[in-house]
């Protein structure tokens, strides 16, 4: 039996995981329609700042996660004005093609800045250190990734649903046009959209490094699409349903190998097999609302 | 809307796939690095034709991507042997690098740029065998040899004649390996294996044989550049397994042992050559203390001539000690190659391939000489741990 809730403990701490990164996926395609291909490098750049900061430059954790947080912010902005700005009234399939181009862009930019050789992302605090809870052995960054999640999901739903900005967001998700001519500043709306965004993929890429110390120019690929995964079985645009995609997937991962060992080499199969079921047989996800075409 | 929705989730649904074919090596579909010749400072303009001139040795080496700390230092052996020897039958040598970026698909990319767009004389690479055995095919039908540094599958030599390499084969590692375990008195043992790599696989395979199907306890799978082992770990040790045995790349290696480690398990963990890299324990930390692994070299065990020339150009070149066994191995390779084409006295493939089979050559990870297969002979391994954030020797093993 310890067996069995050790398995639970390893399904929650990855699926705390994806939800994390998959809440920043969502709301971007939630307020802009847009898929962001980029949050995965750019969750890869935040572990890079997070490296340089701590292991570099000898900034203390508590001092270095705020400039983490901001550097990827301004990276997220400085990607939308540059990349997605440009582009905002064409069809939304070329955003999404000039978001895969970033993500290419920002790979092959850290190959080049900082070589393919994987470094070690630095421990933050006590977070590494385990736990013996009733024959389970869990990190404290078990317990502690859920609960940060779960804050950072309250702010958001209370940043959307509360506040002006909030309103504006939900303005330009439901028409554009409209809310430009009713006076929203889309430019401010957007960038702040990003910006939140990019800052989630950092907490994301902090937690995640301290459960996988490996950072290369790659390392966003995977959590990138697994959180992309999460976020469409949770009905993509849907901030809760992104949380109960995450941890639905790290469970389905987890349990797959606890019931067939054997069928552990294919992983990463099952979770791309759920994505094909969730697209056939429910293509807005769990919680996702069906969507009316205006005329 | 929903129609423009379900065109996106379509789109995305192949990206996805074709994502994952190349993601799975930690390298999705970079584009092609320039050439870099290290030698272009008295050569400015690119050499076109080149065969009379100078003679251009290809590097085939994981520059980038998952293995990408292995080739770096295999290149850093390769440029310390060029230093000591820049010029073989009065011709100048020209270093010519090709990142195989860790991937079987781009590593024939690199393979036919080395053959058809550089027309490199011999080849030199690579770390990792599967690139090996996927590029081998390339360099025999254009005739140009190549002397494999850490690729220890014996595939990658097989039916292939113009594929040599210096170091050891699985089937004498994997044997080694759990000789050594049974000597050392455990008596199960479980496998967690990289199935997407041909050198893991045939690792394992080696492995099981000597220990005996019967011993091994436990199996679990995963794929190159995977994070998360802990659902591997769990099942495994669920079967009290004494020993894992984890034929992996050193980023893998890192994380999974201290991923165990995290889970509470105090278990001694087995490898091979390729655990060897600094990334290993840099990544896994403390945990990694508990793992045994083969190896090809040791800076600190007894010095022959041919190490000490090694080792004091090393230092003048980059400080200190080579930071693996794979340097040696490089340095190694290059060495062969060098000796034969001055054997040959030409940089025509059949003659180099034939001057290779009757070489005898020493190096600094031993005698060298090829058997039908184009495999060094060696029967010696060294087997090393991780202590205070180093490499530690334990002991050197030698088969008859």
């Amino acid at each position: 039996m310890a067996l069995f809730w050790q398995n639970v403990a390893n399904g929650l701490t990855v699926g705390s995981l994806y939800a994390l990164v998959a809440i920043g996926y969502t709301m971007v395609y939630g307020i802009l329609r847009l898929i962001n291909f980029a949050h995965g490098d750019i969750f890869m750049m935040a572990m890079y700042f997070a490296f340089f900061a701590i292991s570099i430059f000898y900034i203390p954790w508590y001092i270095a996660i705020i400039l983490v947080l901001v550097a990827t912010m301004l990276l997220g902005m400085l990607i939308e004005k540059t990349a997605y700005a440009p582009i905002r009234n064409a069809p939304r399939i070329s955003l999404l093609i000039s978001s895969i181009g970033v993500s290419y862009l920002l790979e092959n930019l850290a190959t080049v800045l900082f070589t393919g050789v994987p470094r070690q992302f630095p421990s933050i605090g006590s977070l590494q250190n385990s736990l013996v809870i009733g024959g389970v052995t869990i990190q404290q960054l078990a317990i502690y990734t859920p609960v940060v999640m779960l804050i950072l999901v309250a702010l958001l739903l209370t940043l959307i649903n509360k506040t002006k900005t909030g309103m504006a967001m939900r303005a330009v998700s439901k028409d554009f046009e409209t809310a430009k001519l009713m006076g929203v500043n889309i430019n401010r709306t957007i960038s702040s959209t990003f910006a939140i965004g990019s800052m989630l993929a950092a907490v994301g890429a902090i937690m995640w490094g301290q459960k996988y110390p490996q950072i290369q120019p790659y390392i966003g690929v995977m959590p990138g699409l697994k959180c992309f995964i999460a976020a469409v079985i949770g009905g993509i645009g849907n901030i809760k349903g992104a949380v109960v995609g995450g941890l639905l997937l790290g469970m389905l991962e987890i349990m797959i190998v606890y019931a067939q060992p054997g069928l552990s080499g294919y992983k990463d199969a099952f979770a791309f097999v759920a994505l094909i079921l969730v697209l056939l047989i429910r293509p807005t996800g769990l919680f996702g609302e069906k969507v009316t075409d205006k005329v | 809307m929903k129609k423009t929705l379900t065109l996106v989730m379509a789109l995305l649904l192949t990206l996805a796939l074709v994502l994952t074919g190349c993601g799975g090596n930690a390298n999705g579909g970079a584009t092609p690095e320039p050439v870099t010749p290290t030698d272009s400072g008295t050569d400015p303009a690119p050499v076109e034709t080149g065969d009379d001139d100078v003679i251009k040795v290809g590097i085939f080496e994981p520059l980038t991507g998952a293995n990408a700390a292995g080739g770096q230092m295999e290149l850093e052996g390769i440029k310390v042997a060029h230093s000591l020897v820049g010029e073989v039958l009065g011709k100048k040598i020209v270093l010519v690098e090709m990142d195989n970026k860790s991937d079987d698909v781009e590593a024939v990319t690199a393979a036919e740029r080395l053959v058809n767009s550089e027309k490199v004389d011999i080849v030199v690479g690579s770390w990792g065998s599967s690139v090996c055995i996927a590029a081998g095919d390339t360099f025999m039908n254009a005739k140009v040899p190549a002397i494999g540094t850490s690729c220890t599958n014996p595939l990658v030599t097989l039916d292939n004649p113009y594929y040599f390499r210096v170091c050891y084969l699985d089937d004498f590692q994997g044997t080694l390996l759990a000789n050594f375990a049974k000597q050392e008195g455990y008596k199960t043992a479980a496998v967690i294996t990289d199935v997407s790599d041909t050198y893991a696989i045939g690792l394992k395979k080696y492995f099981v044989d000597a220990f005996g199907a019967e011993n091994i306890v436990a199996e679990a799978q995963f794929n190159k550049g995977d994070q998360d082992f802990t659902a591997q770990i769990t099942s495994v040790m669920a079967a009290n397994p004494e020993v894992i045995f984890a034929p992996s790349g050193y980023a893998e290696a890192g994380l999974m042992m201290k991923q165990a480690a995290d889970l509470g398990y105090n278990i001694l963990f087995l490898g091979a050559d390729t655990w060897e890299t600094e990334v290993m324990f840099e990544v896994g930390g403390v945990a990694t203390e508990n793992c045994r692994f083969t190896t090809f070299f040791d800076a600190d065990a007894a010095p022959t001539p041919e190490s000490t020339q090694f080792l004091t150009a090393y230092e003048a070149m980059f400080g200190g000690k080579p930071k693996g066994a794979v340097t040696a191995l490089g340095y190694d390779a290059y060495m062969v190659a060098i000796a034969a084409i001055e054997k040959a006295g030409t940089t025509d493939g059949e003659a180099l391939q034939k001057a290779l089979t009757e070489l005898d050559v020493t190096g600094v990870t031993g005698r060298c000489v090829f058997d039908e297969n184009g495999d060094a002979v060696k029967n010696q391994a060294i087997i090393k741990t991780v202590q205070d954030g180093g490499f530690k020797y334990i002991s050197t093993v030698v088969v008859d």
